[in-house]
């Protein structure tokens, strides 16, 4: 796993064209905050030249699995081959009410490096919203799809896109008495899948570092349990030690200097914390009860975890250096899971209630709690790196463990585009 | 195949018809485990085995001695890793027969069922395999020969989703790792 050979370089050159570069307000713009949106009608033409189509069909594909955008089926185009030189035939677009239209032009030089240039249209004013270039060599070209996607989408919706992103994630197979578990990564739209360990072993929980392409996960045998840091460029691993008892749920500070993470001993489960240059850890939690699922503010100050101290598992908050914790769930049921979102504003958790759970988000203060999914088994949400989509674990009774999305409006929940079983996804940053 | 091997085969069968059928009286709830019964006396190890052997029982001391006699399971309510009455009689008569086999050594592995979380059901497990440890303790078996682990909701031995089925995951399980056949 060589991140550096998938580096793509961007040039991001705005196109001159002429007139129609005027920086005029846009007529078309998606707001995410809503939740009853219609999706925005977009034609995303096969870019012309090599991988043209394939390129084409990757950010059709993600602007439609956001939920936000309704891409029009090709057979409805009536322009065809459209020049990235000229601008395109409006009327055309109009007629099948296309708002939005993506189109590009993709070249490869004699050194097998690849260009391509796009624009994307405002059908109905008939302006240019975005005209930009990518630069990479031509094995890179889905990562130049993924940066095209997050560009449209940066446009359209006001939010940073969350398209050239990876998943780490948890493998599953065999039965359920014995099943196998193995550390898996792939692109957040499922292409790439690749082990990164053998299955010998349980492996649960991986997290991504929001700051670079590592990861921290838990191990499981017989003897005990281990976690881990893996380097995905450097592929490098190691173990954090060793710490006289079960150590689980490990999980990055946002700017990655930190580890927070549970130790059980003698059956007493407390949150401790490592700074990864010094490797000196400290416990943060002395209570007898079962304290874990420590995930951090963004800005470091604070933790937010999961503890059975008041007789069922709710969720807490507590200053970093362990004092001042205090409970933010109030609600009926059993909350778990703690994730802070990247933004800060909302804490995404696995609520347990009525015999069902749910994958739900409230603010830091414990206000404005919204279930956005409700199922046999949902658990363990991680935050797209924008915050408008968490991915997580469902299970149907008897069934595999899947891989599930969410917006954070809860309207668009659907099957990540994994196919076989998998668990405990994360989301990694946006790629450089 | 040999004749042999169809014989091995058949007291494989055997064993595993009795492990499961002690399973199941264990499962369907708080029934009292029966204390075990005697063996049928000690160390017929060097005594060469008469003729066709019938089958009676696993040999004192081993694993299958302890599995089908003893019992190596002991059953939790739901999030919580209070000893119940059922399993106090197990717990002591794993104590009695680890007190007679003192080179034997256990791994006590807490399990819950999926209703829960991983990372909680890790921590629940561990609770439940803490608990079983200071049972044994107390009944004088030295906490050097234990050691603990939680597989959480990894592990389950029943696939099911009835109540039934997560009652039988939420245990505590007494692994033999050395010093025994």
């Amino acid at each position: 796993m060589r991140l550096r050979t998938l580096f793509v370089a961007l040039t991001a050159a705005l196109l001159s064209a002429g007139a129609f570069t005027s920086p005029a307000r846009a007529q078309i713009e998606v707001d995410v905050n809503r939740g009853d949106i219609q999706p925005l009608p977009v034609a995303v033409p096969s870019f012309r030249g090599d991988r043209g189509a394939e390129i084409a069909q990757v950010i059709t594909s993600n602007l439609e699995r956001s939920g936000l955008f309704r891409p029009i089926d090709e057979a409805a185009f009536i322009e065809r081959d459209l020049d990235i030189r000229f601008q395109p035939r409006f009327a055309d677009w109009k007629t099948i009410n296309a708002q939005g239209l993506v189109n590009g032009e993709v070249t490869v030089d004699g050194t097998g490096r690849l260009t391509v240039n796009f624009r994307l249209w405002d059908v109905f004013a008939e302006q240019q919203l975005l005209g930009m270039q990518f630069t990479s060599t031509s094995e890179n070209w889905r990562r130049v799809a993924h940066k095209i996607s997050d560009a449209v989408y940066e446009r359209l919706t006001g939010e940073k896109g969350y398209f050239d992103t990876r998943v780490v994630f948890v493998a599953e197979s065999g039965g359920r008495i014995n099943r196998i578990k193995r550390l898996a990564i792939m692109d957040q739209d499922g292409a790439n899948p690749s082990y990164l360990t053998d299955g010998s072993y349980i492996v649960m929980t991986p997290r991504f570092s929001s700051t670079s392409q590592e990861i921290t996960y838990m191990a499981l045998r017989p003897e005990g349990s281990s976690i881990y840091l893996f380097n995905l460029e450097t592929g490098r691993r190691e173990s954090l030690g060793s710490f006289n008892g079960m150590v689980f749920a490990p999980r990055f500070s946002h700017d990655g200097s930190k580890v927070a993470f549970s130790v059980e001993r003698g059956g007493n489960t407390d949150v401790h914390v490592m700074d990864l240059r010094s490797r000196a850890s400290s416990r943060l939690t002395s209570d007898p009860s079962i304290d874990t699922s420590p995930s951090f503010s963004p800005d470091g100050g604070q933790i937010t975890f999961n503890s059975d101290r008041g007789g069922s598992p709710q969720i807490y908050v507590m200053n970093a250096d362990g004092s001042g914790a205090r409970r933010i769930s109030f609600g009926t049921g059993r909350y778990m899971t703690p994730v802070w979102s990247p933004s800060g504003e909302f804490i995404a958790f696995t609520k347990q209630a009525g015999g069902q759970f749910h994958i739900g988000v409230m603010r830091p203060d414990g206000s404005g709690e919204r279930l956005l999914t409700t199922s046999y088994l949902d658990e363990g949400p991680t935050w797209a790196p924008n915050g408008r989509v968490l991915m997580f674990t469902r299970e149907t009774p008897g069934g595999a463990a899947r891989l599930w999305s969410v917006d954070v409006t809860g309207r668009i929940v659907r099957p990540a585009p994994y196919p076989q079983s998998g668990s405990d996804p994360a989301w990694s940053p946006l790629l450089n | 195949m040999t004749t042999a091997s169809l014989a091995k085969r058949t007291v494989q069968f055997a064993v595993i018809a009795l492990a499961a059928a002690s399973v199941s009286a264990c499962a369907s709830r708080p029934k009292p485990t029966p204390t075990p019964t005697p063996g049928p006396g000690p160390a017929p190890y060097t005594e060469p085995a008469p003729a066709p052997a019938v089958n009676q029982g696993p040999l004192p001391g081993t694993r299958q001695d302890f599995t089908i006699n003893v019992g190596d399971r002991v059953y939790f309510d739901f999030d919580s890793y209070s000893v119940r009455a059922d399993a106090a009689p197990v717990l002591a008569a794993q104590a009695a027969w680890l007190n007679r086999y003192p080179s034997v050594m256990v791994r006590l592995e807490g399990n819950a069922d999926e209703r829960g979380t991983r990372e909680y059901n890790l921590a629940l497990g561990a609770r439940r395999a803490n608990a079983v440890r200071d049972f044994l303790v107390s009944r004088g078996v030295s906490s050097s020969r234990i050691t603990t682990v939680s597989y959480g909701k990894e592990r389950p031995i029943d696939p099911g989703t009835s109540e039934d089925a997560y009652q039988r995951n939420r245990n505590a399980h007494t692994a033999i790792t050395s010093g025994a056949n």
